[in-house]
């Protein structure tokens, strides 16, 4: 792209892909906005008209509102501590040479090709029930009293269900990464008398920042929209009601778009917050 | 001290042998250079001498005393990597210091011997930089940097200067030299370029899939080559080999004679030629002589400007005083 023609050729000829991203962003946007400000509740009489900022006072004076915006972090944070600590951890071994690796490898990723609405299905019939859940039998066997994990244990369940989904992301990821380090490094360190715990904190984490930084922006983007996992186990009680999860129950189960629409501005700007943050803290390391 | 014997050493990778058995001795304070052809297994000799490759039998005895089985880290020997294996991540400070911090040594004592070395490689206005940011040679000085702070009882070199442009190669070449002359450290330096080896070696050892062909000292090897191997390898341009009914008339399988050990006539000589490429380089010209009936090509090294062009016939005079013979295992005919 060297001359002034080329320039302006590029510019007409990105133009209809940035229009069309730029529309599909600022439609839903708009309408989202402009619904926020109405009183449209299409099972009491549609839209009936002005609001103000009536919607968002009430969204954010409701009792539910504090609670999903932590249970909405907690999840988020403990997810991405589980996922790229364990994640690591698999690189790691996963990395070494061993027999069958190519099948330990599809097994790992496996978890992701589930939908995360059968995912949760499964961990919640097959694992987390406590009649006929496998763990029911497990503590049983220890004579132990079985737990109703997603009554008793709600948030870590659903923090579980949702790593377990995640995890073979950030392998892969961490993974790709930890394969492309140099082993020439690795071996100068080991004769510059470094033992494997320091050669792991000097070489192979710093050299894994740019994929860590990764993993937590992408996970963190579909994180703060989990729904599936939640609609399908706990409805959102027992204090798993998201942020996501109350903006659906104020559309759908209240039938009120215009206060629903003024959580999604909420929503937008939680996510906004907790990007600048990531970006402060993790985004530096993106710079070659 | 810096002595290092290999005893019956082997190495297998699978079934394949790499390193039949070979014993090597390299004196305290000795320039040693491995020089052979690309997989001849010279760099897996070095990695083993440093203890990232484990023995397939044999011993690695360092200053006599056995190391087979001690981890790198307790060798005391420094490595320099071809890929200079700098920590991207880390200042060059940090990079320097790296093995000092590793072994705990006190920071005044650390600061002291950065400064040194930094002051020695010319690298005191890069201390702050990272290695990124840093030319191809400066890296090589970082990496050596590295080296000499831990004060190692050898030197290990695994083609340190491969990556390096033609000129800085000199460059570096001549520093490593003068190097090795003020530290009076043994060093081991692996290279397939056979001009470093001879200019910068005490003694050359030449390795062919995995054998020693011939230890020696740079001038021994090329005055007294032990067989065709390392005649044809050591020397630049390369020695003529001829066989056939002209090494018979020398009772031998094959002669040998360098390009420099030619006298070249216009009028008469024992042998003519054609002449194909001739390549001046003021110094001296290289002609590239075809039809001389001897089999392949033969190159002659003619001192100063000689003027023959491309399809003249010329004259051939071996000095015979200088010609090699070697019998039909390919070993030197005394």
């Amino acid at each position: 792209m060297a001359t002034k023609a080329s320039r302006s050729a590029a510019r007409l000829m990105m133009a209809p892909a940035v229009i069309l991203l730029l529309g599909w962003m600022l439609v839903p946007l708009t309408m989202t906005l402009w619904f926020s400000f109405r009183n449209y509740l299409p099972l009491r009489g549609g839209d009936l008209g002005w609001a103000g900022f009536d919607n968002y006072t009430r969204f954010i004076t409701s009792s539910a509102f504090w609670p999903s915006v932590q249970a909405t972090l907690i999840i988020v944070g403990a997810v991405l501590l589980i996922t790229i600590s364990l994640g690591i951890v698999l690189a790691i071994l996963l990395d070494q040479p061993m027999w069958g690796q190519g099948v330990v490898r599809i097994l790992v990723i496996a978890p992701f090709f589930v939908m995360p609405t059968v995912s949760a299905l499964v961990w919640k019939n097959m694992f987390m029930d406590p009649n006929s859940g496998l763990f029911a039998y497990l503590w049983k066997f220890f004579g132990a009293e079985p737990v109703s994990w997603l009554s008793e244990a709600s948030l870590p369940s659903i923090i579980l269900i949702v790593s377990w989904q995640w995890l073979p992301f950030a392998t892969l990821i961490l993974l790709t990464a930890i394969q492309s380090l140099d082993s020439e490094q690795l071996e100068a360190a080991e004769m510059d008398g470094a033992p494997p715990l320091s050669r792991f904190l000097w070489l192979t984490l710093p050299h894994l920042a740019r994929a860590i930084t990764i993993v937590i922006l992408i996970q963190t983007i579909f994180l703060l929209s989990i729904f599936a996992e939640i609609f399908v186990t706990t409805g959102g009680a027992f204090g798993t009601k998201t942020l996501t999860y109350l903006i659906f129950q104020r559309v759908l189960e209240s039938q009120n778009i215009g206060l629903g629409s003024a959580g999604g501005v909420y929503a937008i700007i939680l996510a906004n917050i907790v990007a600048i943050f990531l970006m402060r803290i993790v985004g530096k390391n993106l710079d070659a | 001290m810096g002595k290092i014997q290999l005893k019956k050493v082997t190495k297998k990778f699978g079934d394949t042998q790499v390193i039949p058995p070979l014993d090597l001795t390299i004196e305290d304070g000795e320039f040693t250079v491995f020089v052979g052809p690309s997989g001849c297994g010279k760099s897996t000799l070095l990695r083993m001498i440093a203890g990232l490759e484990d023995l397939t039998s044999g011993e690695v005895a360092i200053d006599d005393t056995d190391a087979t089985n001690t981890p790198p880290a307790k060798r005391g020997l420094a490595m320099v990597f071809q890929s200079y294996a700098l920590y991207p991540h880390m200042s060059v400070r940090k990079n320097i210091a790296f093995p000092l911090r590793m072994a705990k040594m006190d920071p005044a004592e650390q600061n002291r011997r950065i400064e040194a070395a930094a002051a020695a490689l010319n690298l005191t206005d890069y201390l702050d930089r990272r290695p990124g940011q840093l030319s191809g040679g400066q890296r090589q000085r970082v990496a050596i940097g590295r080296a000499i702070v831990r004060e190692p009882s050898a030197f290990l070199f695994d083609e340190p200067l491969s990556n390096l442009d033609a000129a800085l190669r000199v460059g570096m070449r001549l520093e490593i030299c003068e190097m090795h002359k003020r530290l009076q450290t043994t060093m081991i330096y692996v290279t397939h370029d056979q001009v470093e080896a001879m200019t910068m070696a005490d003694k050359i050892v030449v390795l062919q899939a995995g054998v020693i062909e011939q230890v020696g000292s740079p001038l021994e090897l090329y005055h007294t080559p032990r067989n065709v191997f390392v005649a044809g390898f050591i020397g630049s341009p390369k020695m003529n080999l001829i066989t056939g009914a002209e090494a018979a008339k020398h009772n031998a399988e094959t002669i040998g004679i360098r390009p420099e050990h030619i006298d070249v006539s216009a009028t008469k000589g024992t042998w003519s030629g054609r002449v194909g490429v001739a390549e001046h380089l003021g110094s001296d010209t290289f002609f590239h002589i075809h039809d001389t009936g001897l089999g392949d090509m033969i190159t002659v090294r003619a001192p100063g400007e000689v003027s023959f062009n491309t399809g003249d016939t010329i004259h051939l005079t071996p000095r015979t005083d200088q010609m090699h013979r070697f019998d039909a295992k390919g070993l030197r005919i005394a």
